[in-house]
Formats: C-alpha cells, structure tokens, sequence
C-alpha cells in the first residue's frame, strides 16, 4: 500500500478519478438538456416559432404558446432585481466595512438564515402578508392617492395576487444571496488596496468608491448574477402569489405567469401526449433563457475586468 | 512657487502596542528634513510600526494604543486642528508591495488630486505629468497614460505608486521597503529617484537591505525590540557605530 502511494499509479489513479467526477457533470448536463429537447419535439415540430412567440395557452384544443410566461419569467426577475440589488450592495458594504465586528455576525446570522427559509414558507407568507398588505395599503395609495391608475404600469383592477407582489417576494428571496456573495468578494479585496487610498487621504467612503469597489467589480456583477439565476428557477413563492394568468399586461398590478409555475402548475394534469411535450418545450425554452441570460452575465463580467487588470 | 514646506518630522517618547504585545518603546527621534533617513533592525523590532506612526496610517483592523507623541514641523499630528486625510496628504506613503489600483496609469496618479482639489483638467494633466517626471516615469508611459496601470513591470509599478504619492504634493515620503520585491536594476532606478527628490522631500525609508540603507540614506536610526539603539549620520553608523548591538547587527551577527 505504501509503495501505491508514493508511486506515479497513485497519481495515475487520483488524476483518472477526479478527470471522472469532472466530466460526469458534463455527461449529466448534456444528457439531462438532450432528454428535455427529445421529450419536447412533439411540441416544437408541431408550432415551431409559435411556440415562443404565441400567447395562447389551451389545453383543450391543443394550442401552446408560452410568450406569457416568457413575459412573466424575464420581468419579475429583472424587476426582483432592479429592486434586491441596491439593498443586497448596501447590507454586503455595511457588513464588510463598516459594521463592528458583533454586529457583523449578528447580520451574517441573520442573512444564513434568509437564505435557509424554504421557498414555500416565503409563499405562505406571500400568499397570507403580502398579498392583502398590497391590495389592501398599498395598490390603492399607487392608483389612486398617486394617481396613477392612468399609467399602463398601474392600470386595471388591483386584486392582489400580480407580477408586483411576485417580483417583491422573489426580491426578498435572492437579497440573502446576493448580500452574501458580495460580503465574501468585498472581504476578499486586500487591505493593501484599502491602505494606498487612506494613505492618499481618502475618507472611508472615498477609499470604499475609489478603491475597494472598481478592484471587487467583476466579483460583485457576479454575486448580482448568481441572484438572477435563483430568480429565474424559483418556482414555489412565485406560483403562489403571481397568479397564473396566462396573459401578457404591462401592468404591474395585472397577474401574471412564469415559466416555471406554468410547469409546476399543469403536469399532474398533462395527460395528453402534445400537452406534456409542450411542458416539456416551456422547461427547454426556460432552460435556454437562464443559458442565453448567463452567457450575457459572464460576457458582462468579462468586459468590466477587462479595463482593470491584464 | 513658494519655498516647500520643512516637512520636519520627530516622536517624543513614543510607545506603541498591538493588544498587550508591545512594538515601540520610548522612541524619541528626530528626522532630518530634506534628506533620506533610513531606518533598520531586525524582522519584527518595529520599523513598520514606527513608520506608520508618521501618517497614522496603523494596521487595518488592529487594537492599537499609542502614548508619547508624533509631531509633523513642530505640530502634533494628532491635533485636532490637522484631519487625518489632511496628515496623509502632507506626509504621503509607499508600500513593500505595489498597490496600483485596478484603473489606467493616468487615473492611479490623479486619484489623489482628485480626491482633495476640484481640478480642471489642463491643470491635473499638469500635475499628473510632474508627478510621473519626479518618480523618473514619464518618458516610459506618456504614450500609453489609459492602459491598465498593471500592466507595467514590478519596478514602473512600485515608481508609479511613488509617483501617485507625489501627486498630492506631500512634505514628507514615507517608503516601507520599496525594494524588497525588486530586482537590483529596477531598485537602482528607484533609489535613483529617492536621491533626487530628497531636495525638497524629506524622505524616510525602512529596509532590510543594509547596503541600501548605507549608500542611500544621509542618516540611519536603530531599531532593536522597539527601542532606538542608535541614531547618527550613515557614514558614521555604518563605519564607526558607537552602540555594540548596532555593530552585531550590521555586522550579521544577529537580526
């Protein structure tokens, strides 16, 4: 045995063994999209385009389009973090930078366990909270003390359930995460960085925006990055309170649908051969969209390193 | 232009602790204005700590306590009356490794004028093009000011930092071993620098280097387990040390 592990056999085997475990990650992926697309060509030879661009949902007569969902997907996630991610910055600089070490792991506790809470316990709370504190306090101050029920973004009946309390819940849901990574990424800029702009007479908030930020750049687009991807896959919290409208409104107030939940909510039902392939086409075309969104990212993060470091 | 400021820096009685371990101990030292003093000891005698005493510039997030006093041209650097931005401005630092920030040449030299002065832009082109002539950059870059500052080699990166620290227009130069990371051409050209600013910035450099310190600095100050062992001009020290623990050490006997 002794002889195994100093030998090149040992090496041999670990490097065989972990080149294995590498590659069967490749293999899953690549097998798991191959078995989606196989299960969803009924769908797909059957619209082709007018599966993404149609807005037609009917089961019964055997029409799919998914557009809606589509729609719904892309907007309350970007929405979730127009809205998680100054608040997500905030809390990661506050913990990293300023706060005293007792409080800074009073927070770090605090954000571990936002993290842990499991989806269908934010869509209770969702369904239960939110839902009637939006319709009962705050769509009626948006429309009418505001005035804004004219605007298309604020039209139509506010019953509560909508692509609003939906991108709210889910900006509550990836905040923990994106606060968590970008802690980690601003707490990885070394104090050498810190130190050559409080030696040039930098105030703290001049040595965080002259110093720490433009060096953890590329390390925060991916923290904000990592949210999306968690906003775009949330199906729980989101099927509970977005409310399954299979309708595209630019409304906000206006219920909605996401790929995701349109899954979720139909495949116990889906007993018709076009009707499970057209599922099965909404969890490609979902799938394709987190790939397009996250090729986008690492392109993005690709072009902000660029500039700084060669 | 007026007549740059003394730039004259001396600590009275100056004790310093990390926690209960202690670094400096009863330093009194006075720095020669307008010329290059060199500080030496062995690892750990505290030479960092003292220099950093200077610009106050202590550790992040270490427990410091200091007594005894630092005084910047007669003034104590701690009043009230001098901010400590202002202190770092006036008494500018170098650090063993160069900390370049991650934005081109031009933007790593103005980042201090910028901070501090509302500029326009002929005027901070101005500073910035002085500043890089003084750390005897400006033939090496002025083609290439919007590259990535990392770019450059180890040595023009170390000359760049020098030179963002000039930008601010300081009295003094703090440098803790500028070298220590350099090849012997690359820290040839940087002394070179050193010898000529030193006509009107008083220049203080820790090293471990004691060639350095000998050929490069007009006076030297001891340090051994935070105590001041000696102080004198270099060609004294180095030559005829009065202290027998500075003679150990320079001759290699410990540290």
């Amino acid at each position: 045995m002794s002889s195994l592990r100093h030998s090149p056999i040992g090496d041999r085997l670990y490097q065989t063994l972990t080149t294995l475990c590498a590659i069967s990650v490749l293999v899953l992926l690549l097998v798991l999209s191959a078995r989606i697309f196989v299960a969803a060509s009924p769908a797909l030879q059957a619209f082709g385009w007018r599966f993404l661009t149609g807005a037609q949902w009917d089961a019964v007569h055997g029409v799919f389009g998914v557009a809606p969902a589509v729609y719904g997907t892309v907007i309350s996630s970007a929405l979730a973090l127009a809205l998680a991610t100054p608040l997500a910055l905030a809390v990661a600089i506050f913990s990293a930078e300023v706060a005293p070490a007792w409080l800074r792991s009073i927070l770090e506790f605090a954000l571990d366990l936002l993290a842990a809470i499991p989806s269908v316990i934010y869509g209770l709370w969702g369904l239960f909270v939110l839902v009637p504190l939006l319709r009962d306090r705050v769509m009626p101050v948006l429309t009418e003390t505001l005035g804004l029920a004219d605007t298309p973004l604020f039209a139509g009946p506010a019953y509560g359930p909508s692509m609003l309390a939906a991108a709210l819940l889910l900006a509550i849901m990836i905040l923990p995460y994106i606060a968590a990574v970008a802690r980690e990424v601003l707490a990885a800029v070394p104090d050498a960085q810190r130190e050559a702009a409080l030696a040039l007479g930098a105030t703290r908030w001049e040595m965080l925006r002259h110093a720490v930020l433009p060096y953890a750049r590329s390390g925060l687009v991916g923290a904000v990055i990592l949210g999306l991807g968690r906003a775009f896959g949330e199906t729980m919290a989101v099927t509970m309170v977005i409310g399954n409208r299979h309708e595209m409104s630019a409304s906000l107030l206006a219920p909605g649908y996401t790929l995701a939940s349109l899954i979720a909510n139909e495949f116990a039902e889906a007993s018709a051969t076009l009707h499970h392939a057209a599922l099965m086409a909404a969890g490609a075309t979902l799938l394709l969209v987190t790939l397009l969104v996250n090729a986008l990212a690492r392109w993005l993060v690709w072009r902000v390193r660029r500039p700084g470091d060669a | 232009m007026s007549a740059p400021p003394a730039g004259a820096l001396a600590t009275r009685d100056l004790s310093l602790w990390y926690g209960p371990v202690q670094a400096l101990d009863l330093v009194s030292l006075s720095i020669a204005p307008h010329a290059i003093s060199a500080i030496i000891g062995p690892s750990g005698c505290g030479k960092s700590s003292l220099l950093r005493s200077f610009n106050r510039l202590h550790p992040l997030a270490a427990d410091v306590r200091v007594s005894g006093d630092v005084t910047l041209n007669g003034a104590s650097v701690c009043a009230s009356s001098l901010p400590v931005e202002e202190l770092r401005r006036r008494v500018g630092m170098v650090f063993q490794r160069w900390t370049p920030f991650p934005v081109s040449i031009y933007d790593n030299v103005a980042a201090g004028p910028r901070l501090n002065l509302r500029l326009e832009r002929a005027d901070l082109d101005a500073i910035v093009e002085q500043a890089l002539r003084r750390a005897a950059l400006w033939d090496e870059v002025k083609d290439r000011l919007r590259e990535p500052a990392r770019r450059l080699s180890g040595g023009q990166q170390q000359r760049l930092c020098i030179a963002r620290a000039l930008a601010n227009g300081p009295e003094v130069l703090l440098l803790d071993e500028p070298c220590s990371a350099l090849d012997p051409i690359a820290t040839q050209r940087i002394e070179e620098v050193l010898w000529e600013l030193r006509q009107d910035v008083t220049i203080v450099i820790v090293t471990h280097n004691l060639q350095q310190a000998a050929r490069l600095s007009d006076e030297t100050a001891v340090l051994i387990g935070g105590r001041l062992v000696e102080h004198g001009p270099s060609s004294q020290l180095f030559t005829s040390p009065r202290e027998p623990r500075t003679e150990a050490f320079i001759t290699g006997r410990f540290g």
